[in-house]
């Protein structure tokens, strides 16, 4: 009989070869690529900023299209979510693009809880993985993927600095997802003002200590234009869906009547450099740093308010039986409690309602001997009377015979007299 | 939600330059560049007796010498030899792309003379590495997962019987639902090219009939080219594939190549007409190895922690005691001891409230009178 010993060593250290010819997993990449591209790709971005200052305008300028949308009013009662998914395709890259909306932010007179509808949409949409990923039966990879891969945060082109509001708002969101903030309408700014509100924005939001999303700089494909980009942040942008005849090009623009404001001009705005980062180059980045590093925060917060920790206080890493059973243990002994609680109220209320009962026992039978009471003396008064009577009409008869045997010898007298 | 498709870029840079163009298309590009950039890994596990050509066969595939300095065992030492495993992990690069390699050998595997149960070791450290991937996704820090998950099993027929033998047998179904099966008949230049044929039908037929599931090859969209197609009939009807490797260069043909020396000829290893090594490369490495890691991953994989969820929640419901927390918190498949439990429950509360109704509605009669 073989023994089942089993000796799993790795008796060499990883090691670098050479190889000695083509092999041929150079192709890894592309089997990769084409397997995402089979599968699709998802996009969701999240726009926070004022009513009217040009969020759904700025959507339709990136991606070229009009999405349906209506103006929003300024009387919402509070601050509302409103996601919207479109189906795109380029070439052969299919994109399901899910715009989230902040319909009524900074309308109301109390501002305190607007972050809090966003707050809660960005942490349901992690919730949602979250549970997908815990299920028995999983299907990660048909999941509709929710989470916010970037929120563009649309700053007033005020000239001074940011608003207490945009503050405090982005502080809320720092941690939850990727901000990358954006002077809209900047179209009101010249360039001069704008150089200073920029570095008043930045040197606020640093000293305050929100982190935004920076570019990453770590793959030499792309670390120079982002590293440069890094620096014009945050863009401020333009953005228009009509076009105007510039020379002899149309082009989208806003046309006013000292000029026209080209939207995809580098000097007049931002836009082109919104739209290089956000799409054409860091897209993935983007979506891996909200899986890697966002929802991996959030997760963690989550598994440990519902108590359960890496490490034991030894710093020795519980074995996953180990975790069982000591929550399987804890929650016996809950099941427990509850369970002779409910005994308990069960008696007790028992107890309550026979004591109840006794008492209108009790009750009914002090009436029923008070009746029975009333109902003797009753009685013993009509005997009275009835005695009464029969005493009376004994002496009303025997005066009746008497009154009669009198009368009868009585006429006989009478009679003698008479003849006489 | 409505759907938009934007024409193609060369039509419309005719008349929009940079027009209507958004850019994400460059997607599918953000993604090679990132993948490049972490880098690859891969886990193969190879099986069979000694002496099948198994290693020389995984030098010949990735072009490299695994195995320096092998001490191998004599029979008399191998009579009650135990199956071991052994994991060598080599980098590799090629055209910038990084690829961590981990060979899984079982030397041992079949030697002995009684070689009951001789793929529990095996199928044990499968389970391990798949255990302690789930500990280690299910942890509260997943920054540097390490996966050590068996991608794919190359399992080596010998090619001197007839068809499969009960050990192949045992070990394919012991396996063919933790891992991606490839079954190889080894050794193949001991057979002319009819026997291999007939080989090969005898062994599809008893993998057949003997419910194996070894690892399919995806189907082909119905909207790739004819040629397309026919090459991927041809890769079907060639499985299980027939292997010669080789640890020497030869001359033949005024080229140097890998193959073996015999006095009646010269086998090349890369020669499609003399075996098919070079379709197994192709399935395994050039087109394949990112499907054999996905299938690895959503399939056997997910069968195994869905089974290994539910041991564990039939163990706890096992003390009578209804759905606790799981860590996990996965939806509980009710099974029938819950079922009933509950139940029970239930209807010993409605009994209760029952009794407490006709208490009340005998004080409310009470009070009437």
């Amino acid at each position: 009989m073989a023994a089942t010993d089993v000796d799993i060593f790795s008796n060499e250290e990883k090691r670098n070869l050479s190889l000695g010819g083509h092999v041929g997993f150079d192709s890894l990449p592309d089997q990769l690529v084409s397997k995402s591209v089979t599968q699709g790709f998802c996009f969701n971005i999240l726009c926070v900023g004022e009513t009217g200052i040009g969020k759904s305008t700025l959507m339709n300028t990136l991606f070229n299209t009009m999405f349906e949308n209506e103006e929003a009013s300024h009387y919402q009662n509070g601050v509302c979510m409103r996601p919207r998914t479109y189906d795109l395709q380029e070439s052969n890259v299919h994109l399901k693009l899910t715009i989230v909306d902040t319909v009524g932010f900074g309308d109301q007179i109390n501002k305190e809880e607007s972050y809090k509808p966003i707050v809660d949409y960005i942490d349901t949409q992690f919730e949602n993985y979250l549970q997908e990923e815990l299920k028995i039966k999983r299907s990660l990879f048909n999941y509709h993927d929710g989470r916010v891969h970037i929120c563009l945060y649309f700053i007033a082109p005020t000239g001074h600095s940011l608003k207490s509001l945009d503050l405090v708002t982005m502080k809320k969101l720092d941690s939850k997802v990727n901000i990358i903030p954006i002077i809209a309408k900047a179209d009101t700014i010249s360039k001069s003002e704008l150089h200073k509100f920029k570095i008043k924005i930045m040197s606020e939001l640093v000293s305050n200590g929100v982190q935004i999303y920076q570019f990453p700089t770590d793959d030499h494909a792309v670390t120079e234009i982002n590293s440069s980009m890094n620096a014009h942040l945050p863009f401020a942008v333009v953005g228009s869906v009509e076009e105007v005849k510039v020379g002899n090009k149309t082009v989208r623009a806003r046309q006013y009547p000292w000029g026209v404001v080209q939207v995809e001009n580098e000097s007049h705005c931002d836009f082109v450099k919104l739209r290089e980062m956000l799409i054409r180059v860091n897209m993935e980045d983007l979506r891996e740093q909200t899986h890697a590093r966002h929802y991996e925060l959030y997760r963690r917060c989550k598994l440990e308010e519902m108590g359960f920790t890496d490490t034991d206080p030894d710093c020795q890493p519980f074995s996953l039986q180990e975790t069982y059973e000591a929550k399987r243990k804890e929650f016996m002994g809950d099941l427990q409690k509850k369970e002779e609680e409910m005994r308990q109220m069960f008696v007790n209320k028992v107890k309550e309602t026979e004591a109840e009962l006794k008492e209108k026992e009790r009750e009914l039978h002090n009436k029923f001997e008070q009746l029975k009471h009333m109902h003797q003396e009753e009685k013993r008064k009509v005997e009275e009377k009835r005695r009464d009577l029969e005493e009376e009409m004994n002496a009303f008869n025997r005066r009746k015979v008497a009154a009669e045997t009198l009368s009868l010898a009585q006429p006989l007298k009478k009679d003698k007299d008479k003849k006489k | 939600m409505f759907s938009v498709a934007v024409s193609p870029k060369e039509f419309l840079q005719l008349f929009f330059p940079e027009k209507q163009y958004v850019g994400f298309a460059t997607l599918p590009n953000q993604v090679h560049r990132k993948s490049v950039k972490k880098g690859f890994d891969f886990t193969l596990m190879v099986a069979g007796e000694s002496g099948m050509g198994k290693s020389t066969l995984v030098n010949s595939l990735f072009l490299t010498d695994l195995y320096k300095d092998r001490k191998l065992l004599n029979a008399e030492e191998r009579i009650n030899q135990t199956v071991e495993i052994i994991k060598h992990t080599v980098d590799i690069e090629e055209k910038g792309v990084k690829l961590k390699l981990t060979i899984v050998d079982t030397p041992g595997f079949g030697d002995a003379v009684n070689n009951n149960e001789c793929w529990k070791p095996i199928t044990d450290y499968i389970d391990q590495q798949f255990e302690q991937y789930f500990r280690d996704e299910s942890g509260l820090n997943r920054k540097n997962i390490q996966d050590n998950r068996v991608h794919c099993c190359l399992y080596f027929i010998p090619p001197f019987g007839h068809g499969l033998r009960p050990v192949d047998v045992e070990f394919m179904k012991a396996l063919h639902e933790k891992v991606n099966v490839v079954p190889l008949i080894a050794k193949a230049d001991c057979l002319t090219p009819s026997e291999i044929k007939k080989l090969k039908d005898r062994v599809r037929d008893e993998i057949e009939r003997f419910g194996i599931k070894v690892y399919q090859f995806p189907e082909c969209d119905s909207d790739e080219d004819e040629e397309f197609k026919q090459l991927d009939k041809e890769l079907k009807e060639c499985c299980p594939f027939a292997v010669i490797g080789s640890n020497t260069v030869v001359e033949a043909r005024g080229q140097r190549v890998r193959g073996r020396l015999y006095p009646w000829g010269i086998v090349e290893v890369e020669n499609q007409s003399h075996c098919d090594f070079v379709k197994l490369r192709n399935i395994l490495i050039r087109s394949h190895m990112h499907d054999l890691k996905d299938v690895t991953c959503d399939m056997h994989y997910e069968n195994y922690r869905a089974q290994c969820i539910q041991d564990m929640t039939s163990k706890l419901t096992q003390d009578n005691r209804m759905e606790s927390p799981i860590p996990m918190l996965p939806l509980p498949t009710p099974d029938v001891e819950t079922d009933r439990l509950i139940k029970m429950k239930d209807e010993e509360l409605a009994r209760m409230q029952e009794m407490l109704n006709k208490m009340q509605q005998q004080i409310h009669d009470g009070k009437d009178q």
